[in-house]
């Protein structure tokens, strides 16, 4: 059984930030960074991803999204959120219309401070979340198991 | 006897194969690039996540759809290294295509049906030169049999150039790579996310993943008809004419930007024409 | 051989019954109970024919009253049509009934003595075209009596003149039974001017603006072909002393110069019927007609008389400059229509555009006239009728539900009328889907192409393949489609009757497709021996019985990927916009933070390939390589 945690695949939401985050997590995915290496994809598809990468900032008009895209994703997933933005509001903190971090929204596995996050605490953050991302597959198999049991437990009933 | 042999190599070793092949273009890829790129097994470690994650669909019929498309795949290539009739091979592809297009559709999804659309316009595209590459081999060959086809003396590609640029030309079409790679979108950041496959996830698209492969193998087969004669060292010959022609394809797929749909099919229905059509001109004559 | 008559008058009597007929329960008993003596009198002459050994039959050698009556019939229409023209400011397209029709009678009563031949001529062409307008034929009627009801509720502003409808339809089957079964060309002339008369007046059934206009457009092209089909006739007559269809064949194959024009003319006047380009705007205009008429004339039978009458020439055109003029003439439009078919949403035009290409198809088989291209021509016939009157009925019977008939708002038709969706669905996969049958007529055609060395059909099967898969396969994909709609907004109003033939032809279908190989063994075959003297299976029955193991897998494929898929576990989320959709698959928020509903459709391309841009030069290409080709012909003739 290959380790499932050489595919992490990536989906990367940009909310209320300066957007130096974001162009720093795309920084990790080029030719000098080469998150590719680590087997790491950047898919743009909540439906194929495990690893959900916030930067900035929650408002009240991206609360929504950001949920609905956390849904969207198979289980086992995990949240990295990536600079101060994200994970706690940042310098937009205070403002009227800023809810706070990412974990105001959605559970947040891994904090990647800085502002701007440097691409190698970026993946670095990314590897910690690979780590949980393998234990969180072993739970929801063992989940999967249990369910099976009690179905045919129920058949046998 | 041995064309069975060949069937059972095929459904066992096809997805090895299609999986090691597309880990060789992401290795060369990275290459081309200048980065390290991910392992050789790569394509095998996403397949096998993806098979373990958690089921979701956005409509019923799916998966069905998908694992229809998967089936009739299989039964493609099997039908055609089994040596049976040709053009029967393309047609059962393209229904086999067809519900790749009906399990895109039927989510109702705005990203995954305009891929399906682009899906049926590159399906018009490449038809032509499949349909012609057929009457290329049946007027060379005088059967429509692979298994006929593949007892010669002397390599097709001799009576065939023009179809085989035609048939390799559309094979950068079916396998999705860059110029035209406008129904999935397969490199990242483009305007359609994931195109036809947006809907698929887990099981779906480690399905459809699997599928591809299977259909790489098969058209590589294709290719390695207008290779292959009776002499064995001919074979040999064929799989580094395959080679050749995937390495063409990784480089196209590197160095050339996406091109609008419409440029797709007027250029792909010029070439059809002019060199399979001139190709078939000329040996309806010879022959 | 009673019974031949008994087919084309009976229908005639029905007619004039029907017409006198006002009550519309009375009308509708009427018509199952005589639908019923046609399909029974259609399968007594089958046994008939069987039990004399499946040989061909010819009778009634004498027949000198009945061919005066004929002579009074035609010039009876001809004064109808003139009056008709008369009344609609139409004068010059009275030309075209009233000079063929003197030019018949002229020949007919002071014309040559020509040689008695037997005007009833029963063969396996004749058998099979009798069964497929007796049998779909019927269910059309059966059909039209649900629909023709729904109909009249939904358009309450016209006149209810269903009478008039059945009556026609009725006479229309009396005229294609004797148009088929007809040996004499003198008979086949009038029964053809009869059935473009139906045509007519069955277009103008609605007396609206648009359906006037189309319906005379129909009638001149028709009746231009009739002035062809008369002036090869009466050139037939005087140079060779006779007016026997076969005759004419036999003369034809022999090479003799008597024959060329006429084939060439009766030829040309086959491509009119047909719709083939340039007369194909008809058959599109055709489209305004209530449904059961679009299906039963221009789609399933009375189109296919051009079809039959080129099959019937085939032996004579193989390899002659008339042979080659159809043959291109067909593939053209084969490719061309395909093409427009694309740009339309309009489900009825979509299926008259490709009821036009396949027509095409068939033309192309007949114009090459070797045994392989009329095998396939046989069968592409055979298939498209009952795939063609499925889906004209299927769509016509979703409009009466819709209020809609364009492929747009058939999104997701499985969901909001799940039988009729999947009736259409079976249509469709029976035009063009492997391994079903159309599909498997079109590789014979490529094959036989091939080994004629036609390049030029070649490549337009090849090309013109391509583009039919195109609109097929997105108007399935819109039926399959998950729904735009939240409730059930529309009621399935189909009637029984309606249901009754829709089933019937769907099981039709498959049977067919099932029973392929046995059905080329025991029919086609014989029907090609007895037109050149031998037989050929275009693909050897090894091939078409893996064809049918094919087809069960196809069949049986999706049923247990189906049932595999629906004990797998799953999570349903919601489809991928962005993380914008607002609760469901149907609606997102737009940027000023609105509600929006979600609308999916079709690529259509009708800017590019739309049937305003490209229908006019198409049309002037074709007459051109006509009135050349013709010319050719004529002056080969000459010199």
């Amino acid at each position: 059984m290959a380790n499932i945690t050489r595919s992490p695949w990536l989906l990367h939401y940009d909310g209320s930030s300066c957007n130096g985050c974001d162009i720093e997590v795309l920084a990790c995915l080029t030719p000098v960074y080469d998150a590719e290496r680590l087997g790491v994809m950047n898919t743009g598809d909540p439906m194929q991803a495990d690893i959900l990468l916030v930067t900035g900032g929650i408002n009240s008009q991206n609360q929504d999204t950001v949920k609905q895209l956390y849904d969207q994703m198979p289980r086992p997933k995990v949240v990295v959120a990536v600079g101060v933005c994200a994970c706690t509001g940042g310098v937009f903190k205070d403002c009227y219309n800023i809810l706070g971090g990412a974990d105001t929204t959605i559970p947040v596995d891994v904090y990647v401070p800085g502002c701007a996050a440097r691409p190698q605490a970026i993946m670095d953050g990314i590897i910690k979340a690979v780590g949980i991302f393998q234990q969180r597959s072993n739970e929801y198999k063992a989940q999967v198991k249990e369910k099976k049991k009690a179905a045919k437990k129920g058949a046998q009933n | 006897m041995s064309k069975w042999i060949l069937v059972i190599c095929y459904i066992l070793l096809a997805p090895f194969i299609g999986g090691l092949l597309e880990g060789i273009d992401r290795k060369i890829s990275a290459k081309m690039q200048r980065r390290v790129g991910p392992p050789l097994l790569q394509p095998f470690y996403d397949v096998i996540k993806l098979f373990n994650k958690e089921t979701i669909n956005v409509a019923t019929a799916q998966t069905f759809l998908i694992l229809t498309y998967f089936i009739l795949m299989v039964l493609t290539g099997v039908m055609f290294w089994a040596g049976s009739d040709m053009l029967m091979c393309f047609f059962i592809l393209s229904t086999a295509a067809t519900f790749l297009y009906f399990a895109a559709v039927v989510t109702s999804s705005p990203y995954s049906s305009i891929g399906a659309q682009r899906e049926l316009i590159q399906m018009m595209a490449y038809e032509p030169a499949v349909l012609l590459t057929c009457v290329g081999f049946y007027l060379a060959a005088g059967s429509f049999n692979v298994g006929d086809i593949a007892q010669t003396s002397v390599s097709y590609l001799v009576y065939l150039p023009g179809c085989f640029v035609a048939f390799v030309f559309i094979l950068t079409i079916k396998m999705r790579k860059s110029p035209f790679d406008t129904s999935t979108s397969h490199h990242m950041h483009q305007e359609l996310v994931k195109g036809l496959t947006t809907e698929m996830g887990s099981k779906n698209l480690a399905l459809f993943q699997v599928t591809e492969w299977y259909e790489n193998v098969f058209l590589l087969g294709v290719i390695g008809l207008f290779v292959v004669n009776t002499n064995p060292i001919s074979i040999l010959a064929a799989v580094l004419v395959i080679l050749a022609v995937y390495f063409l394809e990784i480089l196209i797929d590197n160095s050339s930007a996406r091109m609008k749909w419409q440029d797709m099919l007027k250029i792909t229905w010029i070439l059809t024409f002019f060199s399979a059509g001139v190709n078939l001109v000329v040996l309806m004559i010879m022959k | 051989m009673a019974v031949v008559p008994f087919l084309v008058l009976f229908p005639f009597c029905v007619s004039f019954v029907m017409f006198l007929t006002r009550n519309s329960k009375a009308r509708a008993a009427l018509a199952y109970v005589c639908s019923a003596v046609i399909v029974g009198a259609a399968l007594t002459l089958l046994v008939q024919w069987i039990m004399g050994g499946c040989t061909t039959i010819t009778c009634y050698a004498d027949t000198e009253l009945v061919d005066h009556v004929i002579l009074g019939a035609e010039l009876l229409l001809m004064v109808f049509v003139t009056v008709l023209c008369f009344k609609y400011r139409k004068y010059w397209i009275s030309l075209l009934s009233i000079i063929p029709t003197m030019l018949i009678a002229y020949f007919e009563l002071y014309g040559p003595e020509v040689e008695e031949c037997d005007h009833i001529y029963i063969d396996h062409l004749s058998i099979l075209m009798v069964l497929i307008i007796a049998v779909i034929g019927t269910l059309i009627i059966i059909y039209a009596v649900g629909y023709m009801h729904g109909y009249h509720k939904h358009h309450a502003d016209l006149e209810d003149r269903r009478y008039y409808f059945f009556s026609l339809l009725f006479l229309f089957l009396g005229a294609m039974f004797g148009f088929v079964l007809s040996e004499d060309l003198l008979w086949i002339d009038f029964f053809w001017e009869l059935t473009s008369i139906i045509s007519f007046l069955l277009i103008g059934y609605t007396k609206e603006e648009q359906a006037i206009h189309n319906s005379f457009r129909a009638l001149w092209m028709n009746l231009f072909g009739g002035t062809a089909l008369a002036i090869g006739i009466v050139y037939f007559g005087y140079n060779a002393g006779t007016v026997s269809l076969h005759a004419l064949v036999e003369a034809g194959v022999a090479g003799k110069v008597v024959a060329t024009i006429p084939v060439a003319l009766i030829a040309f006047a086959a491509l009119t019927k047909a719709a083939q380009m340039p007369f194909s705007t008809w058959l599109i205009g055709a489209m305004v007609a209530p449904t059961p008429s679009s299906a039963l004339l221009h789609s399933a039978t009375m189109v296919k008389a051009g079809i039959y009458v080129l099959l019937r020439l085939s032996p004579a055109m193989a390899e002659t400059t008339t042979g080659t003029m159809i043959a291109f003439i067909g593939g053209f439009t084969f490719l061309i229509t395909s093409f427009m078919a694309i740009a339309q949403s309009d489900a009825k035009k979509v299926l008259a555009f490709s009821t036009i290409s396949n027509l095409g198809l068939m033309v192309a088989c007949a114009g090459v006239g070797t045994p392989e291209t009329i095998w396939a021509a046989v069968f592409l016939m055979l298939f498209h009728a009952i795939s063609k009157s499925l889906l004209f009925q299927d769509v016509g019977a979703t409009e009466n539900c819709l209020h809609s008939r364009d492929v747009e708002d058939m999104h997701g038709l499985l969901f909001i009328l799940p039988r009729l969706a999947i009736f259409m669905f079976i249509g469709i996969a029976g035009m063009f889907l492997a391994p079903f049958g159309m599909l498997i007529s079109k590789w014979s055609a490529l094959k036989a192409s091939v080994d004629e060395r036609n390049i030029m059909l070649v490549f337009f099967i090849c090309f013109g393949s391509a583009t039919t898969s195109f609109y097929w396969t997105k108007w399935m994909g819109k039926i399959i489609s998950a729904s735009h709609l939240k409730e059930k907004t529309f009621r399935d109003v189909t009637k029984p009757n309606e249901t009754f033939s829709l089933t019937i032809h769907a099981v039709l279908m498959v049977l067919l497709c099932m029973l392929f190989p046995m059905l080329s063994e025991v029919y086609v075959n014989p029907l090609i021996t007895s037109m050149f003297g031998e037989a050929q299976n275009v693909l050897p029955q090894g091939v078409l019985y893996t064809l049918v193991a094919v087809i069960v897998v196809v069949f049986a494929v999706p049923v247990l990927s189906y049932a595999y898929s629906k004990r797998m576990r799953k999570t349903f989320v919601l489809s991928y916009m962005n993380g914008i959709n607002t609760g469901d698959n149907r609606k997102f928020t737009d940027s000023f933070g609105d509600e929006k509903t979600l609308w999916l459709s079709n690529f259509y391309f009708h800017k590019v390939i739309g049937q305003r841009k490209l229908m006019i030069p198409s049309q002037i290409f074709a007459l051109a390589f006509l009135v050349i080709m013709l010319s050719m012909i004529l002056g080969g003739v000459s010199l």
